[in-house]
C-alpha cells in the first residue's frame, strides 16, 4: 500500500503546480503547539488505556493531527464541527480543556459528559463541538443538519463534518450530499483519508478512491489535499469556507493522511507493514514538517523545547486530574434522559 | 348487458366519496380512457376514467352528491347496439365486491396510495366518551377531522415558534402524501415546510442536527415502515445524546406520521412501532386515539424539548370527533385517560385499539359487564397509576393492541399490573393483540390477523369468569 501522496490541492485529482502559501512565523508556532498538544495527549491516552485507567474503545489521531489544526485555523467564532470517534484531537482543536477530554476518558464526573459519554461521545455546546459519534458515518447527516441550521437562521456559518475514508462508503453520506448540494447548505465534509478504514485498505473497499470526486454525481466541488502539510490543509480550509460562506453550497476536501496507531488501542495493525508506517513518520510526519520550516527560518532548538515543555505540562496535569478526579455520583445514572 | 360504473376506492383506505362532476352526458360516447367524472375524496380531487366503451347510458348518482359509498353505482354504459331499453337488464345491488379500480391512480407509487378497495372499516363506537379533564366544561367543540387536527396543531405551533418547521416526503407542494400538511406551504413558505428527497436515513439525521443546534423540526414519515431505513439516527442519535453529552445537547423533535396497519397494504406497509420505540429511553411515544387528543398532544410534542414518537394511523385520519375551540389547547403527555367509566372489568388500549375496545365495551354492556376503558394516549411515560387504580377498582383487566403480543405493549402493562396490583387481581391478565404473522394481503386474512372486537369481549368475559 503506497503511503499518501505528498501532493498540494489539486482540484478533483488534476495537479495545481506549486507549493501551498507560507505560514507567517506566528501561524507556524501556533500550528506546532496545537499538533504538539493532540500528539502529546494522545500518547498520555495511550499510556492511561495501557494501564487500564481508560476503557472501551480508544482511537487516537497521531499522525493526523494536521488536518484538525489546519482546518480549525480557517475557520470562525461559530462554525460548527462534528466528526465521528477519532474525537479526541478535533475536541483539543476546538479548544476543548484537556483535563475536560481526558476526564471522560477515564470516565470522571470532571468529563465534558460528566463520565456518560466516554471517548467517542463527547460534546461542547460553548466550543460548538457536535461530538464525538460512535454511529460510522452517522455524524454526516446530522453535521448535514446543523448547516441546514445555520442555513435556515440566515447567518453565515459553516459545519465542518469530518468523516473517514471507511465511512465515505456509507450510504447516509450520499443521502445528506444529495440533500446539501440541492438546498446549498454551508457545509464542508472533510473525508480524512488515512488509508484504512480499520484493517481494510481504501483500495479493497472503495471503487472510486479519488474521494475528492465522491461527490462528482451531485455537482459538489472537491479537492485532493495534503493533509500532512498544515499550510496545504488550511489554504484548502480557507477556499471551502470562502465557497460555503458565499452561499454556493457544500465542499468536499480529501485529506491524504495516516494514521500511525492501530484502528484502535485493541489493533494490533497486521494489515500493514512496519516499514510502511515508518516511511511515513520519516519523509512526512506533519509536526516534523513545521519544525524543520521553523529551524531553517532561525528558531532556536530553545524555544522549540519551550513550546514541548508548556505541552508536556498540560497533558500531564490533564491526566493527573483524570486520575484522581472523582467518577460520577450514582444518581447520575438516572439523570440527562429527559430535560 | 349495459356495464356498470361503481364508485372507485382511490386509497387504501378509502370508504367514501363526494360525486363533484359528471364530464360525460347521458347519450354521450365514451372511448376508454375517457375522464368521465371527478371524484372528491377526504385528500384529494381525482378524476375516473372510463375502462370501457360505449354510449353512457345513464347518470345513477347525480353530481354534486356527497358520502357515496365505495362500489355503489353510479352510471350505466350501453354497448354498441343497446339502447336505454337494456338499462332494465342490470341488476340491482348487490354488486360484485371488487370496484372496478378506475385507472386514474395519480402516481404509480407504491410508497402512499394505491387504489385499492377498502376493506376495513371500524365504525364510530357508540359508546359515550367521558368528558377529558383536559377540557374546561362549557368549551364550545368544533368538529374535525383527525387531519384537521393534526395540521392545525401545526399551524398553531409554527405560527408561535419561528424555530419550528416541517420537513418530509411529499409534505409541501404534494400538500402530504395524506394530506395532512396542507396548506402549510401557503403560510408558511418554502423556507419552514420543507419538501425532501426519497431519503428517510439522511433527513431524519438532517433533522436531529438540526435540533442539535437548536431548532424544533417536525420529521414526517411517509409512514413509520420507512422510518426503519432512519432508525439509527432516532434511537442513537437523537434519544441517547442528551445522556452521552452529561445533560449538554439535547434534541427537540417531533418524528411523525401513520403507523400500524391500513388496509390491504401487506407486510410492509402495516406494522405498529408502538412497542419498538417504547423501550427507548430518551424517547416520548405517543399515540392517540381522539381528534381531540391528536391535537392536543401533537402540540405538545412540539413544545417537548425531547425527542418525541408520534404514530398516528391512516385509517383515523379521515375520522371526525370533537375538538375544544380553545386558542391554545394542550394535552399532557403521559396521561392517560378513563375514556369510558366502569366497575367490572379495566380494558386498556390505545390508537386504533380503542375502537375495538370501546365497541367491546358496548357489546359487554348488553351482557352486563360493565367495563372501564383507558385510553393510554402516550406509551412512554406510561400512565401506570391511572391503569392501577382502576385495576384495584374492577379487579380485571384486558389489554388491546394491533401490534405483536411478544414484548408488545400490552405486555408491558400486564407486568406494571402484576408488580402494582397482583393483589387486586381476580383474573390472570389477557392480552388481545395482533396475531403472530406478518400482516397478510388477502382480505379475509388481513382480517384474522388484527384483533376483533369479539375477541376483545371474549378476552373481558374470561377474566369476569362469565
Amino acid at each position: 500500500m503506497a503511503a499518501p501522496k505528498k501532493t498540494v490541492a489539486k482540484e478533483s485529482g488534476q495537479e495545481k503546480a506549486g507549493s501551498p502559501p507560507e505560514f507567517s512565523k506566528e501561524q507556524e508556532f501556533k500550528a506546532l503547539r496545537d499538533m504538539l498538544l493532540i500528539r502529546r495527549f494522545e500518547e498520555k491516552a495511550g499510556q492511561l488505556y495501557g494501564m487500564g485507567a481508560i476503557g472501551g474503545f480508544c482511537h487516537l489521531y497521531i499522525g493526523q493531527e494536521a488536518v484538525v489544526v489546519g482546518m480549525q485555523m480557517a475557520l470562525k467564532q461559530g462554525d460548527e464541527v462534528i466528526t465521528g470517534y477519532r474525537d479526541h484531537g478535533h475536541m483539543l482543536a476546538c479548544d476543548m480543556e484537556a483535563k475536560g477530554v481526558m476526564a471522560e476518558l477515564t470516565g470522571r464526573r470532571g468529563g465534558y459528559s460528566r463520565g456518560k459519554g466516554g471517548s467517542m461521545h463527547m460534546f461542547s455546546k460553548e466550543k460548538h463541538f457536535y461530538g464525538g459519534h460512535g454511529i460510522v458515518g452517522a455524524q454526516v447527516s446530522l453535521g448535514t443538519g446543523l448547516a441546514f441550521a445555520n442555513h435556515y437562521r440566515g447567518n453565515d456559518n459553516v459545519s465542518v463534518t469530518y468523516f473517514g475514508d471507511g465511512a465515505a462508503n456509507q450510504g447516509q453520506v450520499y443521502e445528506s450530499f444529495n440533500m446539501a448540494e440541492l438546498w446549498k447548505l454551508p457545509v464542508i465534509y472533510v473525508i480524512e483519508n488515512n488509508r484504512y478504514a480499520m484493517g481494510t485498505s481504501v483500495s479493497r473497499a472503495s471503487a472510486q478512491q479519488d474521494f475528492s470526486k465522491r461527490g462528482a454525481s451531485f455537482n459538489i466541488p472537491g479537492r485532493q489535499v495534503d493533509g500532512m502539510d498544515v499550510r496545504a490543509v488550511k489554504a484548502a480550509a480557507d477556499e471551502a469556507t470562502a465557497w460555503c460562506r458565499g452561499g454556493n453550497g457544500p465542499m468536499i476536501l480529501e485529506m491524504q493522511t495516516y494514521r500511525y496507531r492501530g484502528h484502535s488501542m485493541s489493533d494490533p495493525a497486521k494489515y500493514r507493514t512496519r516499514e510502511e508506517v515508518e516511511k511515513v513518520r520519516h519523509d512526512q510526519d506533519p509536526i516534523e514538517q513545521v519544525r524543520n520550516r521553523l529551524l531553517a527560518s532561525g528558531v532556536s532548538e530553545q524555544d522549540l523545547k519551550a513550546i514541548d515543555a508548556e505541552v508536556r505540562e498540560i497533558v500531564n496535569e490533564a491526566a493527573d486530574f483524570a486520575q484522581h478526579d472523582p467518577e460520577p455520583d450514582p444518581s447520575e445514572l438516572y439523570t440527562d434522559i429527559y430535560r | 348487458m349495459p356495464i356498470q360504473v361503481l364508485m372507485p376506492a382511490l386509497s387504501p383506505t378509502m370508504e367514501k366519496g363526494n360525486l363533484a362532476k359528471w364530464l360525460k352526458k347521458e347519450g354521450e360516447t365514451i372511448k376508454s380512457g375517457d375522464v368521465i367524472a371527478e371524484i372528491e375524496t377526504d385528500k384529494a380531487t381525482m378524476e375516473v376514467e372510463a375502462t370501457d366503451e360505449g354510449t353512457l347510458g345513464k347518470i345513477l348518482i347525480p353530481e354534486g352528491t356527497a358520502d357515496v359509498a365505495v362500489n355503489t353505482p353510479i352510471a350505466t354504459i350501453l354497448a354498441d347496439g343497446e339502447s336505454a331499453a337494456d338499462l332494465a337488464k342490470v341488476p340491482a345491488a348487490p354488486q360484485p365486491k371488487a370496484a372496478e379500480a378506475p385507472a386514474a391512480e395519480a402516481r404509480g407509487d407504491a410508497k402512499a396510495e394505491a387504489p385499492q378497495p377498502a376493506a376495513k372499516a371500524p365504525a364510530a363506537p357508540v359508546s359515550e366518551a367521558l368528558p377529558d379533564p383536559e377540557i374546561p366544561a362549557g368549551t364550545e367543540m368544533v368538529t374535525q377531522t383527525i387531519r384537521e387536527a393534526l395540521r392545525d396543531a401545526m399551524a398553531e405551533e409554527m405560527r408561535r415558534d419561528g424555530d419550528v418547521f416541517i420537513m418530509g416526503e411529499e409534505v409541501a407542494e404534494y400538500q402530504g402524501a395524506y394530506k395532512v400538511t396542507q396548506g402549510l406551504l401557503q403560510e408558511f413558505g418554502a423556507r419552514r415546510v420543507i419538501d425532501t428527497p426519497i431519503t428517510e436515513h439522511g433527513f431524519a439525521g438532517v433533522g436531529v442536527g438540526a435540533a442539535m443546534a437548536g431548532l424544533k423540526p417536525i420529521v414526517e414519515f411517509m409512514t413509520w415502515n420507512f422510518a426503519m431505513q432512519a432508525i439509527d439516527q432516532i434511537i442513537n442519535s437523537a434519544a441517547k445524546t442528551l445522556y452521552m453529552s452529561g445533560g449538554q445537547m439535547g434534541c427537540s423533535i417531533v418524528f411523525r406520521g401513520p403507523n400500524g396497519a391500513a388496509a390491504r397494504v401487506a407486510a410492509q406497509h402495516s406494522q405498529d412501532y408502538a412497542a419498538w420505540y417504547s423501550q427507548i429511553p430518551g424517547l416520548k411515544v405517543i399515540a392517540p386515539y381522539s381528534a381531540a387528543d391528536y391535537k392536543g398532544l401533537l402540540k405538545a410534542a412540539i413544545r417537548d424539548p425531547n425527542p418525541v414518537i408520534f404514530l398516528e394511523n391512516e385509517v383515523l385520519y379521515g375520522h371526525t370527533g370533537e375538538v375544544p375551540k380553545l386558542p391554545d389547547f394542550i394535552v399532557p403527555i403521559g396521561k392517560a385517560r378513563i375514556a369510558r367509566a366502569g366497575k367490572d372489568v379495566t380494558i386498556v388500549s390505545w390508537a386504533m385499539g380503542m375502537s375495538y375496545a370501546l365497541k367491546a365495551a358496548d357489546e359487554l354492556a348488553k351482557e352486563g359487564i360493565d367495563a372501564e376503558v383507558i385510553d393510554l394516549r402516550t406509551i412512554r411515560p406510561m400512565d401506570t397509576e391511572t391503569i392501577i387504580n382502576s385495576v384495584k377498582k374492577t379487579g380485571r383487566a384486558v389489554t388491546v393492541e394491533e401490534g405483536w403480543q411478544q414484548s408488545g405493549v400490552g405486555s408491558e402493562v400486564a407486568a406494571r399490573i402484576m408488580e402494582h396490583a397482583f393483589d387486586y387481581l381476580d383474573a390472570p391478565v389477557t392480552r388481545v393483540s395482533g396475531k403472530d404473522v406478518p400482516m397478510p394481503y388477502a382480505a379475509n386474512l388481513e382480517k384474522l390477523a388484527l384483533p376483533s372486537v369479539a375477541e376483545v369481549v371474549a378476552a373481558a368475559k374470561a377474566v369476569s369468569y362469565r
